[in-house]
């Protein structure tokens, strides 16, 4: 075994330091690193199955409070192109969801300043008036839904969960670095909020993905640590179906007109060869997260199938519709038909999956 | 990964010649890591941690064309509302713009117009070189060369000896597609055979011109055709040494008349590292952004690419068949680019020579 291989072995096992997992990170051979992280794949999915979901992304409101500036989504709730859906038009549109053979709705939106907990169980029976799974409320919004109406994140969650909330998605991680989140997203919940929504998710049974958004102003030793951290929650509740890294879209944000952006951009990892990297480093530092799901929201197509052959298994959602990346400006769209024959023709098997990641 | 007796990578790390049954077992194998990591391992052994670009303007000064590819959504039958075909002050205008941005070349491809006369063609050089010396011209491809042959009914030699007079410096790769003529037949019935693009290549590395070689994939033809056309191109760059870079060229379906999808990341990945493996006489391989994406492209530095062409500006061939890409690629942006890599970026002229070399930055490997 080559000097490298020996390090990227120790990174599996987690005998790895913040400073160590930056330099394997930055340092590794990309093949070798690609070839560690395919190890863990084969080892964990050796049918060569990959699997996507056909489901439809749906964001109740883009009113938010929060103001990250990496986001081009958010609006105040007076901007001329604020908008709250009603629940006539998420009845629609999940309609047409299940028409298509959707069978799951990723439901995220922003911390309206107006909403607590019982607009959140609204919306959610309004959702499960239909056959269809729920994954929906990032740890944010949950965290908002509490502090809102006085309850703690446990009572949330609960109440969520009796509705019908079936899982819930792994977004607002950004960097799970608290140094970071004050320069991204000073009003948003720090890490161990994050980690704590997420805890008290699996403790009442719900499963959760991941989620990092990197290539904005984090140093890789904050990569590092993000991922270190998810493994160790991983390793004390077992809750996390998939990890899911994704790069930073700079257009229309406050934070691309921030001169330190510049700086940071060479040596970050938010470029197509950074992405390799941090999700073939992903799979290998995350050996007991099931899966590992490729991008291609913000990568597109072609990377997003290079992907699988640096430690991905899963490729995503149809979505139908897609307003968050949108708003930065980055318009990548894929069918199912289009995802099957992209899987299909670097050799594995595609897999329609259900809600979990199973 | 074997084909016969000699393992694959041994070869590569041997420097040894790829045969044809290599290139088709590299062309079949999913493994695209060991093929990236031989094809990064030949490319180095060659080009360094150098990647190249240049500052460039591509004009396309007709979209008229006599011929109907049907792989072609550019050309245009004369009087269709959407034909067009520049004026001398029109070509001079953008080739000034070309010059106030820094550009070292013009790139002039066109349709083969059924009106222009030969002179008008030797005019717009002798016009270029006067007006605008610092910038070389590589115009032309194998098919307008014989098509300026047929109008005039002049022999090859005759016609390039001409054009160079007038101050052709070089000459794209254009043209080529796929040689093989079942696979030719299917695609462009009308263009110069295989046989006569290699001929005019051959005339004009003669003439002492260099040119590029090309390659369309990603339509009708087998594994089989690319790599016969891959070993037409290795001969003669083994007689003539005039080839510079090989660029293969993904096709693109929008507006064709070739029902099929966008060639895909690994599809892409692998026309390029398969090229570094088999074509080991060719020095520069280059992956052209427009073509696979700028995301692609940057990866594709670590499968044997050394080249990924320029700033373009402005680019109508590709976008009429759909390109996502941009049509202009500010310098910054493919230093970042290539920074990024942890490759070290080159700025070259159309002959290779180093215009401007950056220092590297960020990862290594």
């Amino acid at each position: 075994m080559t000097a490298w291989g020996g390090a990227l072995a120790r990174a599996e096992r987690g005998a790895v330091d913040v400073a160590e997992g930056a330099r394997l990170l930055r340092e590794a051979p990309l093949f070798a690193l690609g070839r560690a992280a395919d190890a863990v794949r084969r080892r964990l999915h050796p049918d060569g199955v990959v699997t996507y979901i056909v489901d439809r992304n749906i964001n109740y409101t883009n009113v938010c409070s929060c103001g990250c500036s990496f986001c081009a989504f958010y609006r105040g709730k007076d901007a001329p192109d604020a908008y709250v859906l009603s629940e006539e038009e998420i009845s629609a549109k999940i309609v047409e969801t299940i028409a298509a053979g959707g069978v799951r709705v990723l439901l995220q939106g922003g911390l309206h300043p107006d909403w607590g907990i019982g607009e959140a169980e609204r919306l959610v029976r309004a959702v499960k008036r239909h056959p269809i799974l729920l994954h929906g409320f990032s740890p944010p919004e949950i965290w908002h839904f509490a502090h809102q109406s006085g309850l703690t994140i446990g009572e949330v969650i609960a109440r969520l969960r009796d509705a019908g909330l079936d899982s819930v998605p792994g977004g607002g991680a950004e960097i799970l670095d608290d140094e970071v989140r004050r320069r991204i997203s000073p009003r948003k919940i720090g890490w161990e909020q994050w980690a704590e929504v997420m805890r008290e998710a699996h403790r009442q049974g719900l499963r959760t993905s991941a989620t990092m958004m990197f290539g904005s102003v984090e140093s890789p030793e904050a990569i590092v640590t993000h991922l270190l951290r998810v493994r160790a929650l991983q390793a004390e509740t077992g809750g996390f179906t998939a990890f899911i890294p994704w790069t930073f879209q700079a257009g229309n944000t406050e934070l691309s007109r921030d001169p330190r952006f510049g700086d940071a951009a060479v040596p970050g990892f938010g470029h197509a060869l950074g992405y390799l990297r941090v999700l073939a480093f992903s799979r290998l530092l995350l050996p007991d997260v099931p899966t590992v799901q490729v991008s291609w929201v913000t990568m597109g197509a072609k990377v997003a199938q290079i992907g699988l052959f640096f430690g991905a298994d899963d490729f995503g959602s149809t979505m139908m519709e897609e307003n968050v990346v949108a708003s930065a400006g980055v318009a990548f769209r894929m069918s199912e038909e289009e995802i099957v024959a992209t899987i299909r023709d670097a050799g594995f098997t595609p897999a329609r999956r259900g809600g979990g990641h199973s | 990964m074997r084909a016969g007796s000699r393992h694959i990578r041994d070869k590569v790390e041997a420097g040894e010649r790829l045969s044809d049954a290599d290139a088709l077992a590299l062309y079949g194998t999913r493994d695209i890591l060991a093929v990236g990591e031989m094809a990064q391992l030949a490319n180095r052994r060659v080009n360094g941690d150098r990647v190249y670009f240049i500052v460039n303007r591509h004009i396309n000064p007709t979209n008229i064309c006599v011929n109907r590819c049907k792989f072609c959504a550019f050309s245009k039958g004369k009087g269709e509302p959407l034909a067009y075909t520049m004026t001398m002050e029109e070509i001079l205008r953008r080739s000034e713009e070309a010059r106030a941005q820094r550009a070292t070349e013009l790139h002039i491809v066109g349709g083969l117009h059924p009106d222009l006369p030969f002179d008008f063609y030797l005019m717009m050089l002798r016009s270029l070189r006067e007006r605008f010396p610092s910038l070389h011209i590589q115009a032309f491809t194998a098919v307008e060369i014989d098509y300026f042959a047929k109008i005039t009914g002049l022999p090859l030699r005759e016609v390039i000896g001409q054009l160079k007079d007038a101050g052709l410096g070089s000459l794209p790769g254009g043209g080529a597609e796929i040689f093989a003529p079942e696979i030719r037949n299917r695609i462009c019935p009308e263009k110069i055979s295989g046989d006569r693009w290699i001929e005019v290549m051959e005339a004009v590395h003669a003439a002492g011109l260099r040119s590029n070689a090309t390659m369309l994939y990603g339509h009708v033809e087998t594994l089989e055709s690319r790599v016969d056309h891959m070993r037409r191109l290795r001969e003669l760059q083994d007689r003539t040494g005039g080839f510079q870079s090989f660029i293969p060229l993904a096709f693109h379906p929008k507006n064709t008349e070739i029902a099929k999808g966008y060639t895909t990341g690994l599809s892409d990945l692998l026309a390029l590292a398969v090229a570094r493996l088999y074509l080991d006489n060719f020095r520069h391989i280059k992956s052209f952004w427009i073509m696979v994406g700028p995301k692609l492209a940057q990866i594709s530095l670590h499968f044997g690419v050394d080249d990924i062409d320029g700033t373009v500006v402005e680019e109508k061939i590709t976008h009429a068949a759909g390109a996502q890409a941009g049509q202009e690629m500010p310098v910054a942006e493919l230093v970042t680019m290539i920074r990024q890599a942890g490759r070290i970026p080159v700025e070259r002229d159309t002959l290779y020579n180093v215009v401007r070399e950056w220092p590297a930055e960020g990862p290594p490997a």
